[in-house]
């Protein structure tokens, strides 16, 4: 696969993953549990929005088509946005929204921990930032995990439904495919399957604190990454991209 | 202690607390206060903290449908600025003596206002321009005032909120002037939202000074420096211009420029409509007090969580 190819769609597939999950942090601004949280998702909505930003726009210049970060973003349909399905999931409660945070942050944490050390400037530039950013994700959502599930019976109950209905789609946080395999020989991307034992040793100690098992088997979706998605994807992306299709001349 | 050495202490106090505040001093959160100075600024503080918190609403309205990625996180910084302002001054206002679950009690119940405003609705993406130009700006022009208020946490929360208002204000001016040398649909958007926010920006000032029944107090004691009527002509001669630099229309036939008295003079404000919308009965108080209301029922679970394992580890 020829590199220029390989790298516009890995950055497209991080950069979907960052949007997507900053669309369903939008949604709670001022809907939170206390203010404090709604201030603190609003920042990490705005973290990740930053993120796919960086990424679109290097996925844009990748392309040399002279499309912009905004083009890519509102001018694609379900079947091509590449993320990871786990963000898509609807923030249902608050356990929820924190369980796929830290399910998803844990891999985002240590995929651009190592992207950090990437041949490519540009990727190593963009995650030098998002991992500073994703490291204090993942310890928010860590300590909301926490205290949910070692906190009343009730928030026990949430916040394993959450992790219960979320696990399926953790086994998709790790799949590759020949647009990682190019870049990796090149040292440009990361073997993501080479960060699952310390991604189960991160997930697992919150878990153990949190005094919630971790589930076993079951289903485990596949493909998100290549624009096989659950049927929340189609709702949000109708709500995200309205104005710019229904308006398409306009500049805003 | 007799009682008129009670009363002679009490005149003591007073003469030191006016003394204060005609030296141009601040009163400080442990300074004697008359009682009625404290209730005064308890409930104009509680209030502005409980608009900061509903303003969120509208404009959160539109965060997710933001037409490009920059606009979103534009916007989704400004409505957080929302929520910082508001936690700002819900913890000045912690200062007088209650504490900020009594007071967001007090919003939920129906008890404490918030601003008349956010009970419109956000109706088109421009709306977040004449929000962020209009309502904002309103809101600067108060709020530089209050920045010399004689209440000190609340005179310094201004000071800082202010500069973040400023710029909530330069980006839906700036909203607004992209739109309007945009397409003609985008121009129809921004003369509509225009059109539908000016009145009851207005009306943001309160009512005319003749019918302000907070007033006296409070010009004397400082804590409001100029009227009503004085804010809103202040706001009307600094956005006409604005309005007119990028060539939207003001929508009040009776607005022109008076070279004598050097301001604009303008048509009649429908404060009937003020009085309703204050007064529970505008297009989006029940929606907004049920916004509020069902966030705070649903978040009920994760604050016990939270105060339960706070609990828990206390006793480790």
């Amino acid at each position: 696969m020829e590199t220029n190819i390989a790298l516009y769609k890995y950055c497209v597939r991080i950069a979907d993953t960052s949007l997507i999950l900053a669309q369903r942090m939008c949604e709670w601004c001022g809907h939170g549990p206390i203010l404090e949280e709604d201030i603190a998702m609003s920042n990490m909505g705005l973290d990740l929005i930053g993120q796919s930003r960086g990424f679109y726009s290097y996925a844009a210049k990748l392309e040399s088509k002279g499309r912009t970060e905004d083009d890519i973003a509102y001018f694609r349909n379900e079947r091509e946005f590449l993320n990871r399905c786990i963000v898509e999931q609807p923030n249902t409660n608050f356990a929820f929204t924190m369980m796929r945070s830290f399910l998803h942050g844990c891999l985002a944490y240590l995929q651009f921990r190592t992207l950090v050390k990437s041949k490519d400037d540009t990727i190593a530039g963009l995650s030098e930032k998002a991992l500073k950013e994703m490291t204090y994700h993942v310890r928010h959502a860590s300590e909301w995990i926490i205290r949910l599930g070692d906190g009343t019976d009730v928030s026990h109950e949430k916040v394993k439904e959450a992790l219960e209905n979320l696990w399926q789609f953790t086994d998709e946080l790790f799949e590759m495919d020949e647009v990682d395999q190019a870049l990796i020989k090149s040292g440009i991307a990361c073997d993501i399957s080479m960060l699952r034992a310390e991604w189960d040793q991160m997930v697992n100690e919150v878990l153990a604190k949190a005094k919630l098992e971790r589930p076993l088997g079951g289903y485990q979706s596949k493909g998100g990454f290549n624009g096989a998605h659950t049927e929340h994807l189609g709702h949000l992306l109708s709500e995200m991209q309205y104005l710019p299709r229904a308006y398409p001349d306009a500049i805003w | 202690m007799n009682q008129p050495q009670i009363q002679e202490d009490e005149q003591k106090h007073v003469d030191a607390f006016n003394a204060r505040i005609a030296a141009g001093k601040t009163i400080e959160p442990k300074d004697w206060m008359p009682e009625k100075y404290r209730k005064q600024l308890l409930r104009m503080m509680s209030q502005h903290a409980h608009s900061e918190v509903v303003g969120m609403l509208p404009e959160g309205n539109w965060l997710t449908r933001a037409p490009s990625l920059m606009r979103k996180a534009v916007l989704l910084a400004k409505v957080q600025d929302e929520a910082g302002h508001g936690l700002y001054i819900y913890s000045g206002a912690e200062t007088l003596g209650t504490d900020r679950a009594e007071m967001i009690d007090q919003l939920l119940s129906g008890k404490a206002k918030y601003a008349s405003i956010f009970n419109y609705p956000t109706l088109n993406w421009a709306d977040m321009g004449a929000v962020g130009w209009l309502v904002d700006g309103a809101a600067i022009v108060n709020q530089t005032a209050l920045a010399k208020c004689s209440y000190g946490p609340y005179a310094r929360a201004m000071i800082r909120i202010c500069k973040e208002e400023n710029f909530h204000s330069k980006q839906g001016y700036q909203i607004m002037a992209h739109m309007m040398s945009g397409t003609k649909e985008q121009q129809e958007m921004a003369q509509d939202a225009i059109n539908r926010f000016w009145w009851p920006v207005l009306m943001m000032f309160g009512p005319s000074d003749a019918d302000s029944p907070n007033s006296d107090d409070l010009m004397k004691w400082k804590v409001k420096l100029y009227s009503n009527d004085d804010l809103r002509q202040r706001f009307i001669d600094r956005t006409v211009p604005q309005a007119e630099a990028i060539g939207i229309k003001i929508p009040d036939d009776k607005l022109k420029w008076n070279p004598t008295t050097r301001h604009y003079e303008f048509g009649e404000i429908n404060f009937d409509e003020l009085k309703s919308v204050i007064t529970g009965n505008g297009p989006c108080n029940k929606l907004r007090m049920k916004q509020r209301n069902d966030a705070h029922k649903n978040g009920a679970w994760v604050r016990e969580a939270a105060i339960a394992y706070a609990e828990k580890r206390a006793k480790e």
